[in-house]
């Protein structure tokens, strides 16, 4: 859609992409746009929806959910994808499905893979600055331009429009699990019902797979669970915000936090 | 300029979150604003109009007055008004929340992490400002 180069001298552009049933946002910089990378990211991210989308009917995943096909029939990523996506179970004590509902939707697993993988596409051709954002979820490489860090807000889920604190990001990925944009939608698989207890749940750390994964699954076991599981979570910080406003987060998230 | 939109859009976001709040009558008769008249602007200073944002509750718009790169004033061109409470909220909450605009505008972001939303809530979110603003 709307490509905005941010300024001449800067050499940056951002673009927002319509794909996934998000809007996934890249900060990079101009030779992503000449060299080809960011076209080859946004092409990815569409083919990864053709291919995952369980709401297309023809995707590979609807095939395979609806039993049409095999998991050998599809494309290979989707083997890769359910393996992870057990893998993860298992990981977080049964919190984390690829079959939310009963049915197959490992789409908490591919949007936050999908997005690393885009990203990892821009690093490969090169770019050592660069910021993709999937509506909400984000990966991004170096500080920006200029050597800071990037600025992350954490969206307050108790005030529209405002931020609940501000995470400085270099090589890392932030992730935000909670119910403010679409309703209570992550369910807990032990009881099939909305979970409760947090407002917002942000994962930080090296990799989007992973720290959007387990967003997801802390978010779904409640407060206290997950406070004890993400402290175990090596690598991996976080920031939560309970159902009645109040915070707490891992002893490690105090590095990235910014004033 | 980018701080510029995001303030505004934040601030609209606000004043809709605040209308959001009460309890409206199903079919309110909306008065129309007091014309408002166009302040005067002081060396160096330029008036910036957001668009009318169309809530449930009735139309808002703000308009910014901007300094180097700096939003020095507020003001609310239009807000509903249609019941005592719209007249509370616009007299006691708009300037707490314009207070507040101008207190924490130079927070420089870079993107939103929050909930996901769907194509159509990234319309008005502040990651949408962030993409648009130069």
């Amino acid at each position: 859609m709307n490509t905005t180069p941010t300024a001449a001298f800067s050499a940056r552009l951002r673009h927002a992409e319509h794909v996934m049933g998000t809007v996934v946002s890249f900060d990079v910089p101009l030779s992503a746009r000449h060299d080809g990378s960011l076209e080859a990211a946004i092409g990815w991210l569409h083919w990864v929806d053709a291919v995952f989308s369980p709401y297309r009917p023809d995707s590979d995943v609807s095939l395979l959910a609806a039993g049409e096909v095999t998991a050998d029939e599809c494309a290979p990523e989707v083997a890769e994808v359910l393996a992870a996506c057990a893998h993860l179970r298992s990981l977080a004590q049964g919190y984390f499905t690829a079959f939310p509902g009963g049915r197959l939707d490992p789409s908490g697993y591919v949007k936050g893979w999908a997005t690393e993988r885009a990203a990892s596409l821009l690093s490969g051709s090169g770019s050592a600055s660069h910021l993709v954002n999937a509506g909400g979820d984000i990966q991004c490489a170096g500080p920006r331009a200029g050597g800071e860090p990037w600025r992350v807000g954490i969206a307050d889920p108790f005030r529209r429009g405002g931020l609940a604190l501000v995470v400085a990001a270099r090589d890392c990925a932030v992730a935000t699990s909670g119910s403010a944009e679409r309703g209570a939608h992550i369910l807990d698989p032990h009881t099939g019902r909305p979970a409760s207890g947090l407002a917002s749940l942000t994962v930080v750390g090296p990799s989007l797979t992973l720290a959007d994964a387990y967003a997801t699954a802390a978010f779904a076991m409640g407060p206290a669970r997950a406070r004890d599981w993400t402290t175990s979570l090596e690598s991996y910080e976080a920031f939560a915000i309970t159902s009645d406003g109040e915070t707490w987060q891992t002893t490690g998230f105090t590095r990235y936090a910014s004033p | 300029m980018r701080r510029v939109i995001l303030a505004v859009t934040a601030t609209v976001a606000g004043l809709v979150a605040l209308l959001s709040f009460k309890t409206h009558s199903s079919d309110p008769e909306r008065t129309v604003a007091a014309p408002t008249t166009q302040p005067a602007l002081l060396p160096g200073e330029r008036a910036i109009t957001g668009n009318v944002a169309n809530t449930i509750y009735g139309p808002v718009q703000v308009q910014v007055l901007v300094k180097s790169h700096k939003i020095v004033k507020v003001s609310i061109l239009e807000q509903p008004q249609a019941t005592n409470m719209d007249l509370q909220i616009g007299q006691y909450a708009f300037p707490r929340l314009i207070s507040e605009t101008l207190t924490t505008q130079s927070a420089r972001i870079d993107a939103v992490s929050g909930a996901t939303y769907t194509s159509g809530g990234y319309i008005n979110s502040l990651q949408s400002a962030l993409d648009n603003g130069a």
